[in-house]
């Protein structure tokens, strides 16, 4: 793959991360329905685990790259009005990098 | 600059008298549920962070999650999850070339109705 912006590179790390979400997705799933959290301690140990809180970042990392691809081609296909087009994909950014960063620090208080 | 006033092509985006066939709904629908579940991930976090916040926040999550509206929304939610889940992997699968042809594609296309249906079902008994 070459160093360009290819539409390649956006196509993979949707699929990529749409993977990752899916299989986090699934074991969240399965967790909570054979091993449901009992109390807030029981919670909190569980997603303070230093592998489960590194799971869960990562499935925040993912989801946010796969939303940010997803809601770009929305965006590109509906509003043709260039400078409009450009604020809108300013905006998504800022908003899934600020919900990256707040889940961040939700992950990082559980730790503690 | 493109303006779409300067097009002369013909369009018709009458949304209410286009019929598209069932791999157009599938699609489309899984677009809209992925917009809808970008539009809920602020909720979600703030729910990850109020379950986190001490005992007596998670203690009173159970009595968010007993409200019949919340219920409501939360089902919404989990079934916007699964069809994007299903019609996603429906799109995996022809990214490697299963179901690309129209009969498999359409095939495709139902079970992705078809096991949405179930989770559904699944989700009632859950949530009710």
């Amino acid at each position: 793959m070459n160093m360009q912006m290819t539409g390649l590179r956006a196509w993979l790390v949707q699929r990529v991360a749409a993977v990752y979400v899916g299989l986090f997705s699934l074991y969240l799933l399965i967790h909570f329905t054979t091993n449901a959290p009992g109390s807030y301690l029981e919670w909190r140990d569980w997603v303070g685990h230093p592998g489960i809180a590194v799971s869960w970042a990562l499935f925040f990392i993912a989801l946010l790259l796969h939303a940010w691809v997803g809601m770009r081609d929305v965006l590109l296909d509906y509003v043709h009005n260039t400078a409009v087009r450009l604020v809108a994909l300013l905006g998504l950014a800022l908003f899934l990098l600020a919900q990256g960063l707040w889940a961040l620090t939700v992950l990082l208080g559980a730790g503690t | 600059m493109t303006n779409a006033d300067k097009d002369p092509r013909p369009k018709y985006l009458n949304l209410l008298q286009i019929r598209l066939p069932v791999t157009g709904i599938v699609s489309i629908a899984h677009r809209i549920s992925g917009v809808l579940l970008v539009i809920s991930m602020p909720l979600g976090i703030y729910l990850l962070q109020h379950s986190l916040g001490g005992p007596d926040e998670f203690r009173s999550l159970s009595g968010f999650f007993s409200n019949a509206a919340v219920r409501l929304a939360l089902l919404l939610i989990v079934m916007a999850v699964a069809y994007h889940l299903f019609a996603g992997i429906r799109f995996l699968l022809i990214d490697l070339g299963v179901g690309e042809h129209l009969p498999a594609a359409r095939r495709g296309a139902w079970s992705v109705v078809g096991a949405t249906a179930i989770a559904f079902l699944l989700a009632l008994f859950v949530v009710i």
